[in-house]
């Protein structure tokens, strides 16, 4: 062994001798005081090291996280979009289960849905738009309803699209029935969308909540369809009638989807009326 | 040529009406949006066409309402007639002038549908049709006029642009 080998064998010995004795704990206040410097200065560089690291790349992750964030707000508004559009078709579902409801529990007449499009341009009438026409064989005169009750009828058409005349409008009248009471009566609509009974018999007694029908007289509705309720009844004695007014069975203002009754041809009996000398 | 413009433009704002400005009401009264723009219209200084675009709103509007023919026909060219003599009258303070087609022109409509339909048979008591509809259509008109008549004037440079002088 050459002396070269013999003093590198030493200074192993030495250093691995005081390593031992350090880990062993032979040199506690030495150790302790020499670690918590290194600690210390290893802490200092390393929170340099990671402010100056952060200097360096903060601007990068900057716009990492700005495009992150408008890949996010889109995302977001994308989702947002998705569920409105499930909501409306929720909302859809739900008006079309209770047609198919509706046309189930009433056999006898044949429907066509139909969505609501518009509403006439004069606030003077109440009249809607729907978007089924003479292609779907709707037809002027054909009663139009929903799960809830009468809608009104059909009063022009063209190829895709019908005019619905409302039976709130102000020269719609009804010829109608009170369950109850057990008598006829005519139903008129107002300008402001209101709707009321006139020309009630005044022998008879009619109370507050007496379902009212389609008559089926004139020919212009088919029987028993549900238009409303009596709210109130107006009774003066010096007069031939009695009045009441009505609340709808149908909510007027949220018409979405409607059923046009497709098998009802209405009677024309202008020509039976009584013509005045 | 660019006047074509009236057809896409009147067909649209009748679809709007019926869709859109019918829903957006004040009691039972909504704003007129095909009369919004024959007013603004025929304000332009440099409008030449303001009849034509009148009979053409009458033709979109009269297809899609119930209300007979006569009415719009005698009200949209009513309503241009007031507006061409006060465009020539008014005519350093647009803005006042189109406030006052409006309110003028409302007024001439509602009377026009009032007299007509009660002539056809329809009752409609006239104190409903003053507070329901006619006043609250009269102020949402007037709330839209702004913009239409701003739209209408960049609409009008661009049918009409101006002459260059060399």
């Amino acid at each position: 062994m050459n002396s070269r080998s013999l003093q590198t064998t030493i200074i192993f010995l030495v250093v691995g001798g005081i390593l031992a004795l350090a880990l062993g704990g032979f040199f506690g206040v030495a150790s302790n005081r020499f670690s918590a410097i290194f600690i210390n200065l290893q802490t200092w560089i390393f929170t340099r090291y990671q402010g100056f690291q952060d200097l360096v790349t903060a601007p990068g992750d900057i716009v990492a996280l700005r495009q992150e964030n408008a890949n996010l707000k889109a995302q977001v508004s994308q989702l947002q979009a998705q569920l409105i559009e499930m909501q409306q078709r929720v909302n859809e579902t739900e008006i079309l289960a209770a047609l198919v409801d509706f046309s189930r529990s009433n056999p006898e007449s044949t429907y066509k849905a139909a969505s609501v499009i518009g509403r006439d341009p004069s606030p003077f009438l109440h009249y809607i738009i729907i978007n089924r026409g003479s292609n779907d064989n709707i037809r002027r005169g054909m009663p139009v309803v929903t799960n809830q009750g009468l809608v009104g009828r059909i009063d022009a058409v063209i190829a895709d699209a019908a005019r619905v005349q409302l039976i709130t409008d102000p020269a719609s009248s009804v010829n109608v029935y009170l369950q109850n009471a057990d008598t006829s009566a005519v139903l008129y609509g107002s300008v402001t969308g209101d709707i009321s009974l006139d020309l009630i018999s005044q022998n008879v007694k009619v109370e507050p909540g007496d379902l009212i029908l389609t008559s089926g007289l004139g020919g212009g509705y088919p029987a028993d369809l549900i238009i409303g309720q009596v709210v109130t009844l107006r009774t003066l004695e010096f007069e031939l009638f009695q009045q009441a007014t009505v609340q709808p069975a149908v909510d007027f203002s949220r018409l979405e989807i409607v059923l046009v009754i497709t098998n009802f041809r209405p009677v024309d009996i202008t020509p039976l009326e009584p013509v005045s000398p | 040529m660019r006047n074509i413009i009236a057809f896409p433009l009147l067909g649209l704002a009748v679809i709007l009406q019926s869709s859109l400005v019918s829903e957006i009401h004040l009691l039972q009264g909504y704003a007129d949006l095909p009369m919004l723009i024959i007013a603004a219209w025929a304000l332009q200084e440099r409008v030449e066409s303001a009849w034509h675009w009148a009979a053409v709103a009458c033709l979109f509007t009269g297809f899609t309402s119930s209300l007979p023919w006569i009415v719009y026909v005698i009200g949209y060219i009513g309503i241009v007639y007031i507006a061409r003599i006060l465009q020539r009258r008014v005519w350093q303070a647009p803005l006042l002038a189109m406030f006052s087609v409006i309110f003028t022109g409302t007024l001439f409509m509602h009377l026009l549908s009032f007299g007509v339909l009660t002539l056809l048979g329809t009752a409609l008591p006239i104190s409903d049709v003053a507070t329901l509809i006619t006043l609250p259509a009269l102020l949402l008109n007037m709330l839209f006029s702004i913009p239409v008549y701003t739209l209408m004037r960049d609409l009008s440079y661009w049918v009409y642009p101006a002459e260059v002088m060399e």
